[in-house]
């Protein structure tokens, strides 16, 4: 930057003005003076000197008149700065090649013409006479030249080339020949005083501040001129023509003559032996393979021919691993420029997609409708998907996948229909309403004639099943959790679980004959009383109003009762007592003895349900996982059967003995062949809820299952004398009927001993057959 | 006991993969050559089918390389050309560094260059699987030529991308093979059948990129490379196939027409052929002079029984083909400027219509917009200040769908000004249950020759009839649900009534009769047959089963929603209508 100190230019140029002349003839008269005292080589050298100069400057002239003269150089001179001094360097290029020596002397000059003054200029005015006619433009020459010297400098910055900061805690900058402190211009001003000078001064945008000396600075018009020419990359000077014609150097003309008369040197005509050494070398490398000929320009890389020629079908035998890339997939009409109104997106549509990650985008732009061709934007990410497409292609893994092309028809197992594998129950034919809780069991007579169902209202009710009249109702006073009517048709009695009490119970109804036979059975008991040792269970016998009601016997136990069942011969009656940790879980009884016994030594889990084989002296324990079965003659366990399912909940055997079912609370049915394995031949997960109850018929072969999604499933069974034949299994239907109730379905099922019909009871307080 | 112990990892699917960190130190080369040499040679990763078998027990995320594809790059000459590249460059450097200018005068001359013939041979060892790999390179042929001419890419690869586009349309005008256009929101669909092949590609539209930032070029231009070669040999053995020169040169009759007064000062003479063929106006010169093709008749085979009505069909379809493909001939078409005069004309030409343009949009116009003998101008702009009367003003779409419908569709939806039908995609083909929008349907009924306004009556009488149908269908259990419930409700109010010991009031109504459609009672069957075969089915098949069923719920579920998407809007579009009428 060039920077300006004064703000009053014109006396200070009036001033150097005065100083120059003087300058300039000092510098006149020193070379004189020099030319005197030294020796004659240096004086004809200066001259010389002088002479180019004068040459110099009359060309400079004849170019261009104005560039000296102008304001700009002027102020340039003013100015006296470093910048500036470079471009006279550049354009004073030839004045300064007087020597080095010209250059050291010049400090001394300045000083020396400060000092010496006006006595001097008396000596140089005889010089002055004798180059008249160049005067006024050798004047400015060297007073321009003597000007880059920074003598004016020297005042202000004393410091020379230094960070500013160093400065920046002391009032002061430098110091000045006398060794004083050259103070820094007092400079107050706070953040206002600079506003209120923004605002107000119209010079403000051309101030400087110069941190080198710490003035401020106005520019004049010209340098605020050249400032802007210089940033909008134009020369500096004004009138300075980039344009002009070429002067040439030499003749572009083929001369006739040499320009040198010179002969030919001797080495011209004899072979160079540094060449020779070079071409050797190349002649080595070349040999050696180092340096190849310059390679034959190839353009067949853009020529095509027919590449397919000799194409053969034996060639074709492909890399079997390949897999031909898929091709993009076809654009639908979601696509198009102009959709159906119906592919365009709702709002919500908009919403989802914009909510939705791109990689779960279902389609990876929005659809958008143009009324005509000139309105349709460019795809913003069509390269990106080219690029896609790329790295798919070569970055990908790729893996056959077969695709499953099945008919879901042929899925489907073929089964006989269920019409072919009647009969079996299909509707809803009775409805047995009465109770008020949840029917947790029910039991048919082994005449099939009566129906008895033990609820959570504490009530054993006892039904007529073709008329679904409720002949007696028995207040037990508890929940009544199991209740099962004795298989021998001889006798009329029903065993009922109600808390930690099984009750036998004898409803008379029936036969004369039966019922005395009942009478007797519960009377004849008395005698073999004595027997009864302190066991595990007391037996009671009721009087007054229970005895009215019909129960005849209470068998005190220790623990609730989950479950009685009867033996087929109708003597002995097993209880239940789930518990974890006691071995006493199960307990047999015997009627006409009024006896009981614990079967088991050992706790081997927790027992869910137990049953009688109908045959043979075996017995069933479910525990949570699986079926035991116990050989009673021979005391010991036979078999273990694994249900694979977490909780067995009901089991059932099939009236020959052969077969088990399992229901359990995980939705399965496990089938059993107890010839076959320990697994279940087949499990069925047809329920979506619980198995609660399962039921055999005994003589169709048929089985049910209840559950908690409130339907019966009837499942045809068939199992061939054939062995090979595998047994049939089918389900043949889904009786629907029970409403749910707290999340309970349907409790209990059990089918009519004779007939194809099944009784079902549920949550909802009702009892229900199906025929 | 005894023999040596079997060691893991050492047979099996484990050595058959390799993976990529592996393979790349195999053949002994950087990351962006390996992949470049994928690319070229067209290997890719597999997923093996137990990844952690081949993975060595590990489960880290790796891509496999199959070990045979790898050692079948070992003997690829160009991964010499690569070492000899990555050398040239360090010499380069080193030249440049020790600033020896005439060694790197030397060395740039000796640039090492490769080909990639015989790799294209390689992949594709017949020329119908060149053909059928091609899509990939026409859409990125068609996207670079659409480059600007500085920044991403050599000037080369763009101009050659050009040149090869060109003679791409200019073989398929030729070779009339064009089938379907499309024009959707990313650019314009077409697709050829060429020698029994059908090739999409799709060609932006013509404006300049915002070339994106997150974008591989170098990837895509070693694509472009192996494309433009392969393009280029398809290309040249196309054209010997139709007994055209190649490269291509125009006919010189109309070479002689088009050499018009301007052309001078339209381009340098280098570029002018390029821009005159690309123009797609001229057809091109023949190797032999031949008379006009004729169309190979088909011979006639003694057939039987099935085979008949295979032919039969096989002709019909040949017919129509036939006839498509000279769907404009005939027709005279001049584009306005402001519409994209490239795929128009070049759509036009394939179906034998005359095109031309104004001068000054682009070299190649035959003729003007004055002549009285245009049929068809084509407009994209609202009005138009002087008309003519012999000649249709219409929208571009018409071109397009009245390609893809293979007649001329009625011009009335199409003037200027009016509001365009639906543009439907070509490529969707309806299959049983799908949604069919209903422009569709009108369109195939005007191919099968009907007139359009009955129609569209009848059909929507059809779609009314066909939803009512499938509801019906829906609501069947419902209603019987129902019923039931119905009865069970009676009867239970009775149990209640009995229960609380009210006399009941004894009322006898005469029973009505259940008459019991043996039909359906047989349907109702069948249906509980099928949900308790459905219970006994294998997990496994359960599982597919399902599957199947519920991607088949699914598609009729979407196919609901669009059409009642579209029931909504034509019911408001009436609306709108009747209000306007008022």
């Amino acid at each position: 930057m060039a920077a300006c100190s004064s703000n009053s230019n014109m006396r200070r140029e009036e001033q150097t003005e005065e100083k120059k002349k003087a300058r300039e003839k000092s510098a006149k008269k020193r070379s004189k003076e020099e030319g005197d005292e030294g020796d004659e080589g240096e004086e004809i050298f200066s001259f010389k000197d002088k002479a180019a100069v004068d040459e110099e400057e009359d060309d400079d002239l004849s170019d261009s008149e104005d560039s000296v003269y102008s304001g700009l150089e002027d102020s340039g001179s003013d100015s006296d700065d470093e910048d500036d001094d470079d471009k006279d360097d550049n354009e004073e290029e030839e004045e300064e090649e007087d020597g080095s020596g010209n250059e050291d002397e010049e400090e001394d000059l300045k000083t020396e013409t400060q000092q010496t003054g006006q006595t001097e200029q008396k000596k140089t005015t005889t010089m002055k006479k004798k180059k008249e006619g160049k005067e006024v433009t050798e004047e400015e020459k060297v007073n321009e030249y003597e000007h880059d010297s920074s003598d004016e400098e020297d005042i202000r910055n004393t410091v020379g080339n230094i960070p500013m900061e160093w400065y920046k805690d002391f009032p002061h900058i430098g110091y000045n020949l006398d060794g004083k402190k050259i103070y820094k211009p007092i400079r107050n001003k706070d953040e206002l005083d600079e506003f209120l000078d923004k605002m107000e001064n119209p010079e403000y945008w051309k101030t400087i501040h110069d941190k080198q000396t710490g003035r401020d600075i106005v520019l004049s018009d010209e340098q605020v001129d050249l400032v802007n020419r210089l940033q909008r990359g134009q020369f500096g000077d004004v009138n300075f023509n980039e344009y002009e014609p070429t002067v040439e150097f030499f003749t572009s003309d083929v001369m006739i003559h040499p320009v040198t008369n010179r002969p030919a040197d001797k080495r011209s005509f004899i072979p160079s032996l540094i060449e020779k050494e070079k071409v050797s070398k190349m002649v080595h490398a070349i040999k050696m393979g180092w340096i190849k000929p310059r390679r034959v320009e190839d353009d067949s890389k853009g020529r095509y021919y027919d590449l397919w020629t000799g194409e053969d079908s034996s060639l074709v035998a492909k890399h079997k691993m390949h897999l031909p890339a898929p091709k993009i997939p076809l654009p639908s009409h979601q696509e198009s420029y102009n959709p159906p109104p119906e592919y365009l997106f709702t709002d919500e549509e908009r919403a989802l997609w914009d909510q939705q990650d791109p990689s779960d985008r279902k389609l990876p732009f929005v659809p958008r409708k143009f009324s005509s061709l000139r309105q349709v934007p460019a795809f913003p990410r069509f390269i990106h998907e080219r690029f896609e497409r790329c790295l798919d292609l070569y970055l990908c893994p790729r893996q056959r996948k077969m695709r499953v092309n099945v008919n879901p028809e042929d899925l489907i197992p073929k089964l006989p229909k269920p019409k072919d594998l009647q009969p079996f129950p299909t509707t809803q034919s009775l409805v047995y309403r009465g109770h008020t809780g949840l029917i947790r069991s029910i039991s048919v007579s082994p005449s099939g004639q009566w129906l008895a169902s033990g609820s959570d209202d504490g009530s054993v009710r006892i039904w007529e099943v073709c008329s679904s009249r409720c002949m007696k109702t028995v207040q037990v006073g508890g929940a009544v959790k199991s209740i099962s009517w004795n298989p021998n048709p001889a006798v009329c009695l029903l065993a009922v679980a109600v808390e930690s009490v099984v009750l036998i119970l004898s409803p008379s109804l029936g036969d004369k004959q039966v019922i005395s036979a009942t009478e007797r059975l519960l009377s004849g008991q008395q005698e073999a009383e004595t027997t009864e040792g302190e066991g595990p269970v007391s037996w009671i016998e009721t009087e007054g109003e229970e005895l009215n009601q019909g129960i005849h016997l209470k068998i005190q136990h220790a623990k609730a009762v989950q479950q009685v069942a009867w033996h087929a011969k109708g003597d002995y009656l097993a209880s239940v007592m789930p518990d974890h940790s006691s071995h006493l879980q199960v307990l047999i009884h015997q009627l006409s003895r009024r006896r009981s016994q614990n079967p088991f030594r050992k706790n081997k889990g927790l027992v869910q349900c137990v049953s009688f084989h109908p045959i043979r002296p075996y017995f069933f324990v479910a525990t949570q996982r699986c079926i035991r079965i116990y050989n009673l003659v021979k005391q010991e366990m036979t078999k273990k059967l694994q249900a694979n399912s977490k909780w067995i909940s009901s089991m059932d055997v099939h009236s020959s003995g052969d077969h088990v079912i399992c229901g359990s609370y995980d939705c399965r049915l496990g089938w059993f062949d107890l010839d076959l394995s320990t697994k279940p031949y087949k499990m069925l997960r047809h329920h979506k809820k619980a198995v609660r109850g399962v039921a055999y018929h005994r003589s169709y072969p048929l089985f049910a299952s209840a559950s908690d999604d409130g339907s019966v499933i009837i499942c045809h069974g068939t199992v061939y004398n054939d062995l090979l034949q595998n047994p049939l299994i089918v389900p043949v239907k889904v009786l629907k009927g029970h409403e749910i109730t707290h999340d309970l379905g349907v409790l209990d099922v059990t089918f009519h001993p004779t007939q194809p019909w099944v009784f079902s009871s549920g949550a909802d307080a009702t009892v229900r057959l199906f025929t | 006991m005894g023999g040596l112990q079997k060691k893991k990892f050492e047979r099996g699917s484990a050595t058959n993969y390799i993976t990529r960190n592996k393979a790349r130190k195999k053949l002994q080369l950087s990351l962006p050559d390996f992949r470049r040499l994928c690319i070229l040679k067209g290997i890719y990763p597999h997923e093996p089918k137990h990844k952690k078998k081949v993975n060595k027990g590990s489960t880290a995320p790796r891509t496999f390389y199959l070990v045979k594809d790898i050692r079948f790059l070992l003997h690829e000459p160009i991964v010499g050309k690569f070492r000899d590249y990555k050398v040239f460059v360090r010499k380069l450097k080193k030249a440049y560094a020790k600033t020896e200018y005439s060694d790197v005068e030397r060395l740039k001359d000796n640039k090492p260059t490769y080909k990639l013939d015989h790799i294209i041979k390689e992949r594709y060892p017949t020329f119908i699987d060149a053909l059928r790999d091609i899509d990939d390179a026409l859409c990125m042929c068609f996207l670079f030529s659409t480059f600007a001419r500085t920044g991403k890419c050599h000037v080369q690869t763009i101009q050659l991308c050009r040149r090869l586009t060109v003679e791409w349309m200019n073989y398929v005008i030729a070779s009339r093979s064009l089938k379907k256009v499309f024009l959707s929101i990313k650019g314009i669909y077409y697709q050829a059948e060429v020698m029994g092949q059908l090739i999409t590609w799709l060609v932006p539209y013509q404006f300049s990129h915002d070339h994106p930032t997150d974008v591989d070029y170098r990837v895509m231009a070693t694509f472009t490379e192996l494309y433009t070669t392969l393009l280029g040999f398809v290309n040249f053995r196309l054209y010997h196939s139709l007994n055209l020169v190649y490269p291509p040169k125009m006919d010189s009759k109309s070479d002689l027409e088009l050499k018009g007064e301007d052309e001078e000062d339209y381009a340098m003479d280098s570029e002018s052929y390029l821009e005159k063929l690309s123009a797609l106006s001229t057809s091109l010169a023949r190797v032999f002079s031949s008379v006009e093709d004729e169309e190979a008749q088909l011979d006639q085979f003694p057939v039987e029984g099935e085979d008949m009505e295979n032919m039969e069909a096989r002709e019909k379809e040949q017919k129509q083909q036939e006839t498509q493909t000279k769907l404009f001939e005939g027709l005279k078409f001049f584009l306005n400027r402001e519409v994209p005069r490239e795929s128009l004309a070049f759509i036009i030409r394939c179906f034998g219509g005359q095109v031309s343009w104004d001068k000054s949009v682009c070299i190649g116009s035959t003729y003007d917009a004055t002549d009285e003998t245009i049929t068809h101008q084509i407009v994209d702009r609202p009005n138009i200040d002087k008309q003519y009367i012999s000649r249709y003003y219409i929208q571009p779409q018409w071109v397009f769908d009245c390609v893809n419908a293979k007649i001329l569709l009625p011009v009335e939806d199409y003037f200027m000004g009016v509001t365009l039908p639906p543009h439907l995609s070509p490529f969707v083909e309806e299959k049983e249950g799908d949604y069919v929008p209903p422009e569709k349907l009108k369109v195939m009924a005007l191919q099968q020759g009907k007139k359009p306004e009955q129609e569209e009556e009848d059909e929507d009488e059809e779609d009314e009839e066909g939803e009512d149908e499938e509801e019906e269908d829906d609501n069947d259990d419902d209603e019987e649900d129902e019923e039931e419930e119905a009865e069970e409700k009676s009867l239970k109010k009775m149990e209640e009534q009995r229960s609380q010991g009210k006399s009941l009031q004894v009322k006898v109504t005469p029973g009505k009769v259940k008459v019991e459609n043996p039909a359906r009672l047989e349907q109702e069957q069948k249906a509980e047959e099928k949900r308790l075969a459905i219970m006994m089915m294998k997990k496994k098949e359960k599982y597919l089963y399902d599957k199947i069923m519920f991607g088949k719920k699914r598609k009729i579920r979407e196919a609901n929603k669009l059409a009642a998407k579209r029931k909504a809007y034509d019911d408001a579009e009436k609306a709108k209508k009747k209000k306007a009428r008022k």
